[in-house]
Formats: C-alpha cells, sequence, structure tokens
C-alpha cells in the first residue's frame, strides 16, 4: 500500500489521495495518468492489470486500486 | 436524405407522430422499420452493408454468452467479427483514395468510391464497442437479433454519431416511452438549434473557407483557420443537436458529444470536449490495449532500465502516438489525416515533458492567478488547435505546411484577400451568429442548459424559440439554388 501510495504522489502530489474518492469521476486521474500508473505498478508491485480492468470503479480511490492489484495477485 | 433536407424533416416528424399513437411494446420495432427505411432511402447501392455489421456483432454476443467467460474459446471468434467488420471499413475508406479508386471504379463495385457508405465510421464503431464489452464481461449479450439490428442502425445516430454504448442505449431501445410535453418541446427546442448552426452559420462560412482554402496565405491563412473552426464548430455541434433533440423528442438520452472545446485552457481538456464519444472509444478499446499489450509492457521494461525517466514515459508516448495515428486514418486514409494526428500527438507529449518547466514557471511568476491568464490559455488553445485542424483541408501535407510557413512572415501582415463569395450581410450575419453561439456557450459553461433554466419562464422561451424558429427561416441557407451541403462529418 506504501508504495502505491508513493507511486499516487509521484503522479500528482498535490492531490490528497487518502481522502479523495471520486478521482476518475472529478477528472483529478486522465487516461495519461492511468496508464502512467498501469505501468508504474507492473514495474514496482508486479500486479499486471488488463485492459478490461481499466474502469473507474477501479481507479476511483486509493482503496479500489489496491483491492484490485489484491484481487491481481490472487489470481 | 440530409438532415437538413425537407425528406428528412417529412420523415422524422411522421416517425415521431406513429411512434407516440402506437402501444409503448411497438415503439422499438417502429424505430427499427424507420431505420432499415431510412437506410435504404439514404443510400444507392448498399444498404445490406449495415446489416452485415448487426449480424455479425449479434452472432459473436450470444457466442460468448455460450461459451461463458472463456477467453480461449471466444478470442478466435472477437477477432474474426473485428477483421470481418473493421476490414470493411478499411476497404470502403480505401476505395475513396489512389490508388484503390481508380481499380475499384471500373469494376461491379464502383459505386463504393462515390463515398463512404452513410454512417459507416459511427455504427462499426458502436457495434464493435458493444461486442468488445460483452467479450470484456461488462455487458450481458443481447439475444434478439432485432433489437441488435436497431442498436447498430438507430437512424438519428447513424447519420453522424454519437458512437453510444451498448451498456447506454440498448436498455433505452427496449423500454417503452410514454409521451412527455417536456421531452418532446425540449427535443423540438434542440433540433431548431442545430439546424440555426448548421444553415445560418456553418453554410454561411462554407464559401468563404472554400476560397480561402485555395488561395489563403499569411493573414489570410490565419482568417481561414478561424472561419474552417467556426465552420465545423457549428456544422458538427449543429448536426449532433439535431441527432440528440430528435432522439430527446423520442425519449431516448445519446451521450454529449461536445462541451464548449473552445473553453479548454490545455490539449487534454480540449480532448475531453471535442467529440466526446470518438475519444473515449478510442481511449477504452485502442489506447488502454495497446497501453497493457506484452510489447510495449516489454518496451517498458527496458526503456526504464537504459533511459531513466524518460524510459518510463515513453511505452505511453508510444501508445499515445499508435491512438493518434488510429484517430488520424479514422477520418480518412489519406497523409493529412495521418499529419493531423501526428501532430495533435506531438502537442500532448510536448506538454507532458515541458510540464516541469511550466510548474516552475508558475511558481515563480504566479500567472496563473492572474484573472486574464484564464482567457489568454484559452485563446491559445484556440488559435493552436485550429492551425493543426486547418490540416483536414489540405489533402497535400506540403501544401499545409507551406501555409503554415506563410503565418512567420511578412504576408502574415501583408496579404491578398481572394474573393470571399459573401456579401456585407453575409458577414454581418455570421457575425451575429457566432455572437449567439458563444453567449448561449458561455450561459451554458457557467449555469448549466439554457432549456433548463428557462423552462419557468414560459413567454421568453417561447419567443426566443419563436426567434429562432424566424432566424432559421429568414436566414437560413436553403431554398431553390442552394445546394444543400451534406454535413462534414457525413464523409468520415
Amino acid at each position: 500500500m506504501e508504495e502505491l501510495k508513493a507511486i499516487l504522489r509521484e503522479l500528482h502530489e498535490d492531490v490528497d489521495f487518502e481522502k479523495e474518492e471520486t478521482l476518475i469521476d472529478d477528472g483529478i486521474l486522465d487516461s495519461f495518468d492511468i496508464v502512467t500508473l498501469v505501468a508504474e505498478i507492473d514495474a514496482r508491485l508486479d500486479a499486471v492489470i488488463p485492459a478490461e480492468a481499466l474502469i473507474p470503479e477501479n481507479f476511483n480511490s486509493l482503496g479500489a486500486m489496491w483491492s484490485l492489484i489484491c484481487r491481481l495477485r490472487e489470481v | 436524405m440530409a438532415l437538413q433536407s425537407p425528406g428528412f424533416l417529412f420523415f422524422a416528424a411522421a416517425l415521431l407522430a406513429g411512434y407516440y399513437l402506437l402501444p409503448g411494446r411497438w415503439q422499438g420495432k417502429l424505430l427499427l422499420i424507420g431505420s432499415l427505411g431510412y437506410y435504404a432511402l439514404a443510400i444507392q447501392g448498399w444498404p445490406l452493408l449495415p446489416l452485415v455489421t448487426a449480424v455479425t456483432a449479434w452472432a459473436a454476443a450470444r457466442c460468448f454468452e455460450r461459451t461463458g467467460s472463456d477467453k480461449r474459446k471466444n478470442r478466435p471468434v472477437l477477432l474474426t467479427c473485428l477483421a470481418v467488420n473493421f476490414g470493411l471499413l478499411l476497404f470502403c475508406k480505401a476505395c475513396q483514395t489512389e490508388p484503390l479508386y481508380s481499380f475499384i471504379r471500373a469494376t461491379a463495385l464502383g459505386p463504393l468510391t462515390r463515398g463512404l457508405p452513410l454512417g459507416m465510421s459511427f455504427y462499426i464503431f458502436m457495434a464493435m464497442g458493444y461486442v468488445l464489452d460483452v467479450y470484456r464481461g461488462r455487458l450481458p449479450a443481447e439475444k434478439s437479433l432485432w433489437r441488435t439490428t436497431l442498436f447498430t442502425l438507430y437512424f438519428p445516430q447513424l447519420i453522424q454519431g454519437p458512437i453510444s454504448r451498448g451498456g447506454e442505449l440498448l436498455s433505452q431501445l427496449l423500454t417503452p416511452h410514454p409521451f412527455s410535453g417536456r421531452q418532446v418541446s425540449f427535443g423540438l427546442q434542440r433540433m431548431l438549434w442545430g439546424y440555426f448552426k448548421k444553415l445560418v452559420v456553418a453554410d454561411r462560412a462554407a464559401p468563404a473557407v472554400a476560397a480561402l482554402r485555395a488561395e489563403g496565405e499569411g493573414g489570410a491563412f490565419l482568417l481561414l483557420t478561424i472561419l474552417y473552426a467556426l465552420e465545423i464548430y457549428a456544422d458538427f455541434t449543429g448536426g449532433i443537436d439535431i441527432v440528440l433533440g430528435y432522439s430527446q423528442a423520442l425519449g431516448i438520452t445519446l451521450p454529449e458529444n461536445f462541451h464548449h472545446p473552445f473553453f479548454s485552457k490545455n490539449i487534454a481538456e480540449y480532448w475531453r470536449r471535442w467529440h466526446i464519444t470518438l475519444g473515449t472509444w478510442m481511449r477504452d478499446y485502442v489506447y488502454y490495449p495497446i497501453s497493457v499489450s506484452q510489447p510495449i509492457r516489454r518496451l517498458g521494461r527496458a526503456a526504464r532500465k537504459r533511459l531513466g525517466g524518460f524510459g518510463k514515459r515513453l511505452p505511453v508516448y508510444l501508445a499515445t502516438a499508435a491512438t493518434w495515428a488510429v484517430t488520424g486514418l479514422w477520418h480518412g486514409l489519406t497523409p493529412n489525416f495521418l499529419t493531423w494526428g501526428m501532430l495533435n500527438c506531438l502537442v500532448i507529449i510536448l506538454s507532458q515533458e515541458l510540464a516541469p518547466l511550466y510548474r516552475r514557471f508558475h511558481s515563480r511568476f504566479g500567472l496563473k492567478e492572474k484573472p486574464w491568464y484564464a482567457v489568454f490559455e484559452m485563446l491559445r488553445m484556440f488559435f493552436l488547435m485550429n492551425l493543426i485542424r486547418a490540416c483536414d483541408l489540405f489533402l497535400d501535407v506540403g501544401e499545409y505546411f507551406r501555409r503554415l510557413g506563410t503565418l512567420f512572415g511578412p504576408a502574415l501582415w501583408r496579404f491578398r484577400l481572394p474573393e470571399l463569395g459573401l456579401s456585407s450581410w453575409d458577414w454581418i450575419l455570421l457575425a451575429l451568429g457566432a455572437g449567439t453561439m458563444l453567449t448561449v456557450s458561455v450561459v451554458e459553461e457557467r449555469r448549466g442548459s439554457l432549456r433548463e433554466l428557462l423552462w419557468e419562464r414560459w413567454t421568453l422561451r417561447w419567443a426566443l424559440t419563436f426567434g429562432l424558429f424566424l432566424a432559421v427561416l429568414l436566414f437560413g441557407r436553403y431554398g431553390v439554388g442552394y445546394e444543400a451541403s451534406s454535413f462534414i462529418y457525413n464523409r468520415f
């Protein structure tokens, strides 16, 4: 979780990712951010996110992203 | 049967009346008959093409449902369906340009060279989006072939989009829609607004754009980019207003395709506001899959080790470039559209690479807090995006860059203005039309839908509607001697 927070901070240092629940819906993260995030998660957290998982529900909050990563690691 | 033709108006009015006179369960069937009838009337020669798309989309989705989520079994079906449909689209687009054009013209397939079959780029993208959603397990497969056919061929949006998603539209086509005076009134008002944009503004600007395209250099080229921006914006958003308005009158909500793009302050925001449904389609079905594909991931890992910070961004940039190449070629298989896509990609990548520099600049000078800076950002985007947009107009890319180069010399100030084909009265009407569109945009950007705002103010609402109707009737370009030009996005 700490590594994911570090990745997000590198992407947008001005956003409080612990509080935000609508990162996609409010346009805080755009498609460019999502793709950068997916590459970082792949490289640093060893979780490969498939294209079908790239939906707003999985990226709207830190918690949603973390539970996606946990689900992918279980597979 | 163009959207602004009397034939379309008669057809749309008859269908709307029948739609609300019939029992709710028959509404969908009437829409299907209407859509097939519209397609048969609107296109000569190839009425069966959209049925190929509807049947293959229906069969593929049903097949996915039968095999469950077994991707190994589903993949060949998906690839076949995509290959058939995108192959058809590519072939029909290729028929519009050399070398295939001359070859095909002399054969039995000759009619295909007369222009892309109506709405092909839109209905194929819609149907394939639906197939991909079912394949990914995001959407259940539609059991009925006729409902899948209606989704693919739903006639108002067949013409120039928006590119709806199965999840948004299918359920609406299945449910009955009782008559609502408010819905019908809002829908017809929006259609009227669309006709105003198309007939009073876009078609009035068209002759001047054509004249400036032929020989405008320097300042005249700059005028071309501004007038073309006005023409294409009024034309495309006008057409979308007609389509969305008519659908609203039927009780069907289609996705918005524009959100006042000329108020954007950067290119990412611009593309979130212009042709929204194409942008989100490309994001979900091209950009994301390319970004997470094996080759891009492998390249990313290698680039990370060798190139450091830039290496991390390189795979994202490559996926961006591939997506913009596809977006460019969606508009036409000619070098100018590919160049247009690549220029957009270049601006996006440069703005990403220069972002740290911008941040340092703004923290040092604090310009972002100044009220005029937001206006400067909007004007910067307006001119930048429209200089790139003008590439649409030049099949010869070298000529486009030559004209662009004339902006950086004395011709910017000392230029010859060709005969533009507009009277003083036309210029006044064009300025008034553009001013009205700008005023409505400013109000809607700040306070939301104008029709919602005016709903309670009965007298003002009907006065404005009647004024708009008169404006279209008196100042619209139509009638004897006037050839109703088709909508620009019909040809894509």
